[in-house]
């Protein structure tokens, strides 16, 4: 027990004035063993377990429960008395790491020239340095998809865990998915009241027939892509249709990014021809067709809670309740956080939207951890605190979907302890000292 | 079909006086043909102006212009008779709103645009003024040219007179009032400068500014006093051509453009500052602010053009599809109506039109929709006429006046009267010639062949259908060009059947002709007219249903109401109390409402008049304050110069914005509404409350100190230019100077000023002080600034860097004055002691970083550190979806910084009226203040949080069990407008003419930023932007 008061004070006070997050380090591999007790431990599958212990054994959660004996070895505790224990969360769907600064056109790594990339792949890009990772795991964000967005098939996506030295040690799930940037299916603006027309630069003929055109040129492709695959050999070879393999044997699922609803109806049609497990990213009309979503077992990644209601006439909280209405429909959705201007840190505050909205908060937290996980295909790894998957962790101070209380003391990616500075702790303990205040 | 030619005959000896007219400069390659064209119609029902109806009546016109109209007038020896017998005739229409005979003008783009370069004068050669959009000096006399086909298009509907203007720019010279005969200009033209003209549509001009609604008010206000300084000479100026021909035409009735309720009332304002009353060209939605419309007393010229039903045959296209498009389609026909019932004088104008022959249409649903005749006939004849002053000569059917009238086959509003033809200056233009006889009826038709002679009974009805009967009926066609007749019937049925053929030439009441029957044989044919039809009095006026219309809500957008909400006396029971004082928070505390203001804050409180609410379990706080948005604007920015002190934000609000109502839903009171970041001396700010349904006047937070925009950094600099930037400035060095330069200019302003009030305090008894306007040139732009030296207006300044926080400081320092609020301020916490130092205040995100540049230092601590060392710091949204979790924002800090609860609650209540100077009025709960206030679920900093009633000025704008009878409201308006839409398309009526649809049209939402952050908001927002730049395009 001596133990532990010291790692609780190394986990608040890991960083000092003289630091720049340049001397951050990821943390080291640990084999031994590593409890969490008297914990309010929030599985992530729904079910809470009050003072819990969790276990984990060379980097896997080895035990979760409340009668966990505790050996008297050199072994790592870390008493959460008070404090929630949670998953730690999953960004279901960024550009983390392909997208330093928007605006700059060269810290933007994130789209390709051209319509069929499936070749691109988001993986090799991640840059392991973007300060922007840090502030995520300060609010417990400790895995991210990061996809490649471009002109329909834009490339391949993969998970990454968010404490790393280099693109090979974050992977976490290589080209798990292939992206697919549906065109517009919505009615080009016409202009209203006095307004002639909007002046976008809109290119000419029916843009709804040019959008399912597009997606007809895609569709031949996947169809040669499948006739490419069942030969044995190629006298040429052609890298885009090899990229497209794993959607056949659903090694990959296809993350169709679109939004109305005839634009998700497209997206079943691909279900329907191809046989192919497809997620909808976006989906801010989901709620809409929530039964066929669910018939297809088609999931959903909600981009962003923090919206405005896509029609005038909508109800007003329309995006806040949506998860509410999916999880009723029974579809297996994620909650994501894709505003540009706060960089995705706010992904539990959208959860917890969601659950001030109609969702209990565990399913709220399951939408950033174990649905997730699930739509990204690891949930063999990762998004519940449950035996025999990798200790990804977060001890929070309060309830972490919640910002008055969502205070993150530790994280652990498996089992590595995961130091929490980040450049904005840096830069105001920098002024604090200026100004000599606490 | 003959067309009486009028050459200004000089032959006319009997008639001295014409004679002297009639001379002509213009040579005769001929032999000349003058005529008095001397007709007299006889029998008529003459309906000479909307009150008068003469029966039996004649007119008698000669040389172009009636020289009798009534009973009792003899018929001259020398005229041409033609029996009107059953015909009415009225006084031909005038269009005051046509730009007829005026050239094309060549449109291209120009405004503002972030990407694209800056033109900062006008390019246009010659003495003229500086701004392109400013055309005062065009004579619309002098361009004018006839153009028949035109004309034709517009005689066809009755038109004989119309006053036409180039409708191009925000001042757009005078108008021309012209008749629509096909004649030479010289002789068409009635009065050469009859108006001036005026928009806030920037049209054809290049020239950047102005690019927003705003910058077109304030053009128009600084080009009336540059117009009265010019009229001394300034020798500075030298020959300003613009300004003289301005100077010239104020005279003239004044015609302004505007085109929309808001817009006739930003119009209108204008005219009032200046001593104008305009005549306001109106839009179609007026009548959802009619009492508003009425209070400018102004005259109002009114376009017909109602929109298409929507195609409703997709529920996925209808999902997009606005209740407010939908209501404006059932109620747009209503606008004259509503017009006419509030006694506002209009005129009716073809001009909108997308094709003018939808005109008379229009015009019936317009009095199918309310319209009486009577005051449809004076909106096109006499209205017009009086305003432009020509109803000496247009109008109505008075002796002396031009012989410009229609020959109609009935009423001529209804349904089934055509105009037969249309006389303008005494030329005879036929419309529908074919109608003046009807020829429908039965005939006895013999036809001759070699076979032997046949006859018929020939029955000719309606649709062209005709009937032959001799032993059988054999059913046919017709048809009938006013001439030339063709028959035709059909014998047998399927493959086998055979047609005979018959075409001729009427003479009246005898029409002869050849045919071809079908075998072949040729034959000839006569047919002698015998009785006409017995018209079935009923079939053709089939009752109508009665309409059944929606109601006008307040605004008129999804949640508007049918009445503006009551001020009502409310007891809040047990709930805990954020006071924002220094009382802390009260646990079971009531809180008494009363005319607007807290009355009473205590426990057991009691008030029999008021309306309880339970806090039990709730927390009550003061509402929310938002110090930095961009809701409820027509515009934002003008980005055409970088110094825009002149312009203002209060000219063009927008309470028809939905995010009113949404931010309400989030607890939101009051909203500072400010210019955006486009240039580093923005534009005038404006505070308002949240008074949803109130008009754009009453959304104003009255009596609140004026305040100003000013920004920093990339977006003045044009860092994300995509062509190049080529507008003063493009460094941080050079924003510096931008506000040096403005204040240096501001200074030397007020010194000439002072100087002239100090020379008028010299004077002698009587002697006269000279008017200061007349030496120094009143200027918009350094007047604003002048306050905010004389401390009478503040600044809130978009900021980021260190840097240029420093240097906005030093700038102030040196002139005199504060910078009273640093806004962004993401790198506030670097300099927050010297912010401290220089008194000002800081609004803040909480958690924004690192989407440009100059936020990759921002820190979500920021708030938290520049509270603690000491300076009064809010949380602002700059965001519409952002402003309804204000609360939570707020609660960041908690996180991040470590801030009590208390004290987080304050930056989004306390502080922010604090840094707008309002805290005697809002900002916490306290008695004597106003009553804004939100009764929220939960803590209000708690992510779970949620406003349940949010009260302005004790007023319940949003309460969530209204909320959700609202939204059930408008599904079943939507569902009632949807089947009537439906119901149109299988019909053709009421509301909706056959093959008027267009596709279902989603209803983009124009959400306004500061053009400084990427939170996007949905499928349906367009860029502000991209608004801005084509708002003042095409209307």
């Amino acid at each position: 027990m001596k133990k532990l008061l010291s790692y609780i004070l190394l986990g608040l006070f890991t960083f000092s004035a003289a630091m720049a997050q340049e001397t951050v380090y990821p943390g080291k591999e640990y084999k031994g063993l590593l409890f969490i007790t008297n914990a309010v431990i929030h599985v992530g599958n729904g079910q809470v377990i009050e003072k819990g212990t969790i276990k984990v054994n060379n980097g896997k959660i080895e035990q979760v429960g409340q009668n966990i004996a505790i050996p008297a070895d050199d072994v790592k505790v870390f008493d959460a008395k008070g404090k929630h224990v949670y998953p730690g969360l999953i960004l279901a769907s960024s550009q983390l790491g392909l997208m330093e600064v928007p605006t700059v056109r060269a810290t933007v790594d994130a789209s390709e020239l051209g319509d069929l990339n499936p070749n691109v792949r988001s993986i090799v890009a991640y840059n392991t340095d973007s300060k922007v990772i840090n502030t995520l795991r300060s609010n417990g964000i400790l895995l991210a998809g990061v996809y490649p967005d471009g002109s329909l098939l834009t490339g391949s996506s993969s998970v990454v865990q968010l404490d790393a030295w280099n693109w090979e040690d974050a992977a976490y799930a290589t080209d798990n998915g292939i992206y697919l940037n549906m065109p517009s299916l919505l009615t080009r603006r016409g202009g209203r009241g006095g307004f002639g027309g909007f002046g976008q630069q809109q290119p000419q003929g029916d843009p709804i027939k040019r959008a399912l055109d597009q997606l007809e040129v895609v569709k031949v492709f996947l169809r040669e892509a499948k006739a490419y695959a069942e030969a044995p050999t190629h006298t040429t070879t052609n890298l885009k249709l090899e990229a497209v393999k794993g959607l056949f044997t659903k090694k990959q699922k296809l993350f169709i990014t679109c939004n109305i609803v005839k634009e998700m109806l497209v997206a079943v049609d691909f279900v329907k021809e191809f046989g192919f497990d497809v997620v909808i990213v976006g989906g801010s009309d989901s709620y809409l067709i929530a039964d066929l979503l669910k018939q297809y077992n088609i999931p959903v990644i909600l981009g962003q809670m923090h919206s405005l209601p896509t029609m005038v006439d909508d109800d007003v909280d329309q995006p806040y309740k949506t998860p509410a209405i999916l999880q009723k429909a029974g579809v297996l959705f994620a909650i994501s956080d894709d505003d540009a201007n706060t960089r995705s840190r706010n992904l539990p505050f959208n959860a917890g939207t969601a659950a001030a909205y109609g969702l209990s908060k565990e399913e709220a937290l399951s939408a950033i951890t174990l649905n997730a996980a699930k739509i990204l295909g690891v949930a063999d790894k990762t998004g519940s605190i449950e035996v025999g998957k990798d200790a990804n962790i977060v001890i929070s101070e309060g309830d972490i979907l919640d910002m008055k209380s969502s205070i993150i003391t530790h994280a652990f990616i498996q089992g590595r302890t995961v130091d929490l500075t980040d450049k904005h702790k840096q830069l105001a303990e920098r002024y604090k000292y200026k100004y000599g205040i606490k | 079909m003959r067309k009486i030619q009028i050459l200004a005959g000089t032959l006319l000896l009997f008639m001295s006086t014409f004679l002297v007219q009639a001379q002509s400069t213009f040579p005769v390659n001929g032999v000349t043909d003058n005529r008095e064209g001397c007709y007299a119609f006889t029998n008529a029902i003459l309906v000479k102006d909307a009150q008068t109806t003469i029966p039996n009546a004649t007119l008698v016109i000669r040389d172009g212009k009636i020289v009798g109209a009534g009973t009792g007038v003899a018929i001259p020896k020398d005229a041409v008779v033609i029996d009107c017998k059953g015909k009415f005739i009225y006084p031909s229409f005038i269009d005051i709103y046509s730009d007829y005979g005026m050239p094309a003008s060549q449109r291209a783009a120009g405004g503002f645009n972030f990407g694209g370069p800056s033109q900062m004068t006008n390019n246009q050669k010659g003495a003229y003024g500086w701004n392109q959009a400013i055309h005062a000096d065009v004579d619309a006399s002098r361009i004018f040219t006839v153009d028949d086909a035109k004309a034709k298009s517009l005689r066809d509907l009755g038109f004989g007179t119309v006053l036409s203007h180039q409708k191009d720019g925000i001042a757009r010279g005078t108008g021309v009032v012209a008749t629509l005969a096909n004649e030479k200009e010289n002789m068409v033209i009635v009065k050469d400068k009859a108006s001036a003209h005026y928009s806030l549509n920037r049209g054809t001009s290049t020239q950047s500014y102005p690019s927003s609604m705003m910058g077109s008010i304030t053009l128009l206000r600084q080009t009336y006093i540059d117009a009265n300084w010019y009229k001394n000479n300034p020798a500075a100026e030298g020959v300003n051509l613009t300004l003289k021909s301005w100077n010239e035409i104020q005279n003239l009735p004044q015609i302004f453009e505007a085109g929309d309720k808001w817009n006739d009332l930003r119009a209108d304002r204008i005219g009032d500052e200046f001593g104008v009353q305009y005549i306001i060209k109106a839009g179609q939605n007026e009548y959802q602010r009619i009492k508003e419309i009425q209070s400018t007393k102004a005259s109002y010229i009114l376009p017909l053009n109602f929109p298409a039903a929507m195609d409703v045959d997709d529920p996925a296209d209808l999902r997009f599809v606005g209740l407010d498009d939908m209501k404006h389609w059932e109620l747009a026909p209503t606008n004259a109506g509503a017009f006419e019932k509030a006694g506002i004088n209009f005129c009716l104008t073809t001009s909108d039109l997308a094709n003018v022959s939808e005109f008379t249409a229009n015009l019936r649903k317009a009095i199918e929709y309310g319209l009486s005749p009577a005051k449809a006939l004076e909106a096109l004849t006499k209205n017009p006429a009086t305003l432009l002053g020509v109803y000496d000569k247009v109008g109505s059917l008075e002796a002396g006046k031009l012989a410009n009238f229609v020959i109609t086959s009935g009423p001529i509003f209804a349904e089934k009267t055509v105009i037969l033809n249309n006389w303008v200056q005494g030329n005879k233009y036929a419309v529908k010639e074919e109608s003046w006889f009807d020829v429908k009826g039965t005939y006895k038709l013999t036809t001759t062949a070699a076979a032997g002679t046949k006859n018929y009974s020939l029955t000719l009805k309606d649709g062209g259908v005709a009937t032959f009967i001799d032993k059988d009926t054999l059913t046919g066609k017709y048809s009938f060009d006013g001439k030339m007749v063709k028959l035709s019937y059909t014998e047998g049925r399927g493959p086998r059947a055979v047609e005979t053929i018959l075409s001729g030439v009427s003479n009246g009441a005898t029409w002869s002709g050849s045919g071809r029957d079908g075998a072949g044989n040729n034959f000839t044919w006569m047919a002698s007219f015998d009785k006409g039809l017995v018209v079935n009095q009923d079939s053709s006026r089939q009752q109508r249903t009665p309409l059944q219309l929606g109601k006008v809500t307040y605004p008129f957008l999804a949640y508007g109401m049918d009445s503006l909400p009551k001020q009502e006396t409310i007891l809040i029971k047990n709930a805990t109390v954020w006071t924002s004082e220094k009382d802390g928070v009260l646990k079971g505390t009531d809180v008494l409402v009363k005319g607007g203001k807290i009355v009473q804050v205590g426990t057991n409180l009691s008030d029999a008049s008021a309306r309880v609410i339970d806090g039990t379990g709730k927390h009550l706080t003061a509402g929310i304050i938002d110090e930095h948005s961009h809701i409820a604007a027509a515009s934002i920015n003008e980005g055409g110069q970088s110094v825009t002190s002149e312009v203002r934000i209060g000219d063009n609000l927008n309470p028809d914005d939905i995010n009113i109502y949404r931010q309400l839903s989030g607890g939101v009171t009051t909203s500072h509404i400010l210019h955006g970041s486009a240039n580093t001396i923005g534009g005038q700010t404006q505070l308002i409350k949240l008074r949803w349904g109130a008009n754009d006047d009453d959304l104003k937070f009255k009596g609140s100190d004026p305040f100003i925009k000013f920004a920093l950094g990339e977006n003045v600099k044009r860092s994300s230019s995509s062509q190049g930037n080529n507008r003063f400035p493009d460094s941080r060095m050079g924003v510096e100077q931008v506000m040096v330069d403005a204040f240096t200019r501001a200074n030397d302003y007020q010194n000439a000023l002072k100087k002239i009030a100090e020379d008028a305090a010299k004077l002698k008894k009587g002697q006269v002080a000279p008017n200061p306007w007349n030496t120094v040139r009143r200027d918009l732009e350094l007047e604003a600034l002048v306050e905010i030296m004389n401390k009478k207006r503040f600044i809130t300044c978009h900021s980021y860097v260190q840097s240029e926080i420093n240097a906005a400081i030093k700038v102030a320092d040196r002139f005199g004055f504060t910078v009273n609020t640093f806004t962004h301020i993401l790198e506030g916490y670097k300099v927050a002691d010297k912010m401290k130092t220089h008194g000002a205040n800081a609004s803040t995100f909480s958690d924004w970083w690192n989407y440009k540049m100059e936020v990759l230092d921002a820190i979500p601590g920021n708030a938290a550190i520049m509270q603690k060392v000491g300076l009064n710091v809010a949380i602002n949204s700059d965001d519409a979806e952002m402003a309804r979790r204000l609360n939570q924002e707020a609660g960041k800090s908690v996180k991040y910084g470590g801030m009590s609860e208390e004290d987080a609650l304050k930056m989004v209540t306390i502080n922010p009226a604090k840094m707008l100077h309002v805290d005697d009025k809002v900002g916490s709960i306290k008695v004597g203040k106003d009553a804004d206030l939100v009764l929220w679920s939960d803590n209000p900093l708690s992510i779970y949080a949620k406003a349940e009633n949010t009260i302005v000025d004790g007023i319940v704008y949003f309460d969530r069990t209204k909320d959700a009878e609202m939204r059930k409201q408008i599904q079943a308006e939507k569902t009632r407008l949807i089947q009537k839409m439906a119901a149109a398309k299988r019909s053709g009526g009421p509301g909706g003419a056959p093959g008027n649809f267009q596709r279902a049209r989603p209803r983009f939402e124009v959400i306004l930023v500061c053009e400084d952050h990427y939170h996007q908001h949905g499928l349906l927002e367009v860029d502000a932007e991209d608004m801005e730049s084509n708002s003042t395009e095409n209307k």
